[in-house]
């Protein structure tokens, strides 16, 4: 009887697979990925790679000697207590984390705007404290700028009544006003000597979204040659929301990684974060093959560090608040290992 | 979730070099190797030195880069957090902010 092994699926609940099987979840990711993405295939020996990294025993997997990558974050350090100042100490000094960043509760770059003084403050008290590279990080969170929560008319709403011109109106005025403000915030936070910005989840509400997010990357860029600028993304493809979008004469809409990659290197960001999206029904070797499967082009052509998201629910990443070590470390290990990812 | 990357995968952060060749990744856009090579060759260490906290520790208090202060070992009369920060842009050649912004309003320019 062929051995059997505990492992997870994309919900993080244990599940017990034969190495027969896991090879043909590794396959069968891959498949879906190439599919998916038109991309190539991964190799024999990346298959063979990725199935020795979801069969070794072992509670914890990880990466050997000399392949460590840096690690940046998303959305941490934001909780009420202690003082920022003092979370981003705990992961400094306990966590060994080797890039740091600084957020609000409320994770969005129209929201922080109304408090700017007082994160740059934060940001300013920190950096005088600090060792480690510190940046603050929001969304572009273009969705905020609809109504209710906003000012202009919800697109959300108009494209199911067949609306398209108005739809497409509201979001251009809206791209507007999130440039404004993402750039009002990194302007406050540069003073106060953050070392970068992070524009975490771009593209969450479509094609607008991700041009507001590398247009304020360009300004930024421009106005601050110094300043590292992050741009992670929501998912694996870019939405059409608008559909019409471009960037440099590229549209945005239906990207996957490698030309996301392509526009966020060409706006001066400084490192780049996919994201793809995980099957919660689907085993974590099966998510993460077909994850490598659709970052790998992008890996391979890029110019800037590749930085794959692996918080709850992308990259392979349990959909877990609480995601098992057991699944993490064969996360990272193989993001690594066989993607050749730069930092997570 | 962040602490189990760290093992995984993570280089140590202020426990090796980790927080160096971070900033060559935020602020100068290296890809891990160039960035690891760079801090590597500024420091004179091997690049397996800078994943590694017993040489780092030593590297990093001879050169005046910050120590993560333990109830084993502090070191108050030694560069630390800003202090370490003049020492890291000089030595790396990586402009820092926080310490652009000392020195202009400190009027040490």
């Amino acid at each position: 009887m062929e051995q059997r092994i505990t492992t997870r699926l994309g919900d993080g609940s244990r599940v017990e697979m034969t190495p027969g099987e896991i090879r043909s979840d590794i396959e069968a990711g891959i498949a879906a990925g190439a599919k998916r993405a038109k991309v190539e295939p991964l190799t024999q020996n990346e298959v063979d790679h990725l199935v020795e990294i979801f069969t070794a025993p072992g509670r914890f997997a990880s990466v050997e000697p000399g392949e460590e990558v840096v690690l940046s974050s998303d959305g941490t350090c934001g909780l009420p207590r202690p003082a920022t100042a003092e979370q981003l100490l705990i992961y400094q000094d306990a966590f060994g984390s080797d890039t740091l960043e600084m957020a609000s509760l409320d994770y969005s770059y129209k929201a922080v705007k109304t408090i700017a003084s007082e994160v740059a403050q934060a940001m300013k008290m920190a950096q005088l404290e600090l060792v480690a590279p510190a940046q603050y990080g929001a969304m572009p969170d273009l969705g905020r700028y609809s109504r209710p929560d906003g000012p202009f008319p919800n697109w959300s709403e108009l494209l199911p009544l067949g609306r398209i011109d108005e739809a497409r109106a509201a979001q251009e005025e809206a791209i507007e006003a999130s440039i404004d403000d993402i750039c009002y915030v990194a302007d406050e936070l540069w003073a106060a000597g953050t070392d970068g910005m992070d524009f975490d989840t771009a593209a969450a509400a479509g094609d607008g979204d991700f041009l507001a997010t590398l247009r304020a990357t360009e300004t930024l860029r421009a106005r601050c040659p110094h300043l590292g600028i992050q741009l992670g993304m929501a998912s694996e493809m870019v939405l059409g929301m608008h559909g019409e979008l471009e960037y440099k004469g590229r549209r945005l809409a239906g990207m996957w990684p490698l030309d996301q990659l392509r526009v966020v290197q060409e706006a001066g960001a400084t490192v780049f974060g996919p994201a793809v999206n995980v099957n919660t029904t689907k085993s974590v070797a099966w998510n993460v093959a077909r994850t490598i499967t659709i970052i790998k082009p992008c890996v391979a052509e890029a110019q800037i560090p590749v930085h794959p998201n692996v918080g709850m629910g992308v990259c392979g990443v349990p959909m877990s608040g609480f995601p098992p070590h057991d699944a993490l470390g064969r996360v990272s290990r193989a993001l690594v290992q066989v993607l050749g990812a730069d930092g997570l | 979730m962040h602490a189990a990357h760290a093992i995984a995968s993570g280089m140590g952060g202020m426990r090796t070099a980790g927080d160096l060749v971070g900033r060559t990744q935020m602020t100068l856009g290296m890809r891990l190797k160039d960035g690891k090579r760079y801090v590597a060759e500024k420091l004179g260490v091997s690049e397996l030195d800078l994943v590694d906290p017993i040489v780092m520790r030593e590297v990093r208090r001879e050169l005046g880069l910050g120590l993560i202060p333990v109830e084993q070992g502090s070191f108050p009369d030694e560069p630390g957090a800003i202090e370490a920060k003049f020492n890291i842009s000089r030595l790396l050649d990586i402009p820092i902010n926080s310490v652009e912004r000392f020195k202009a309003r400190a009027g040490l320019d």
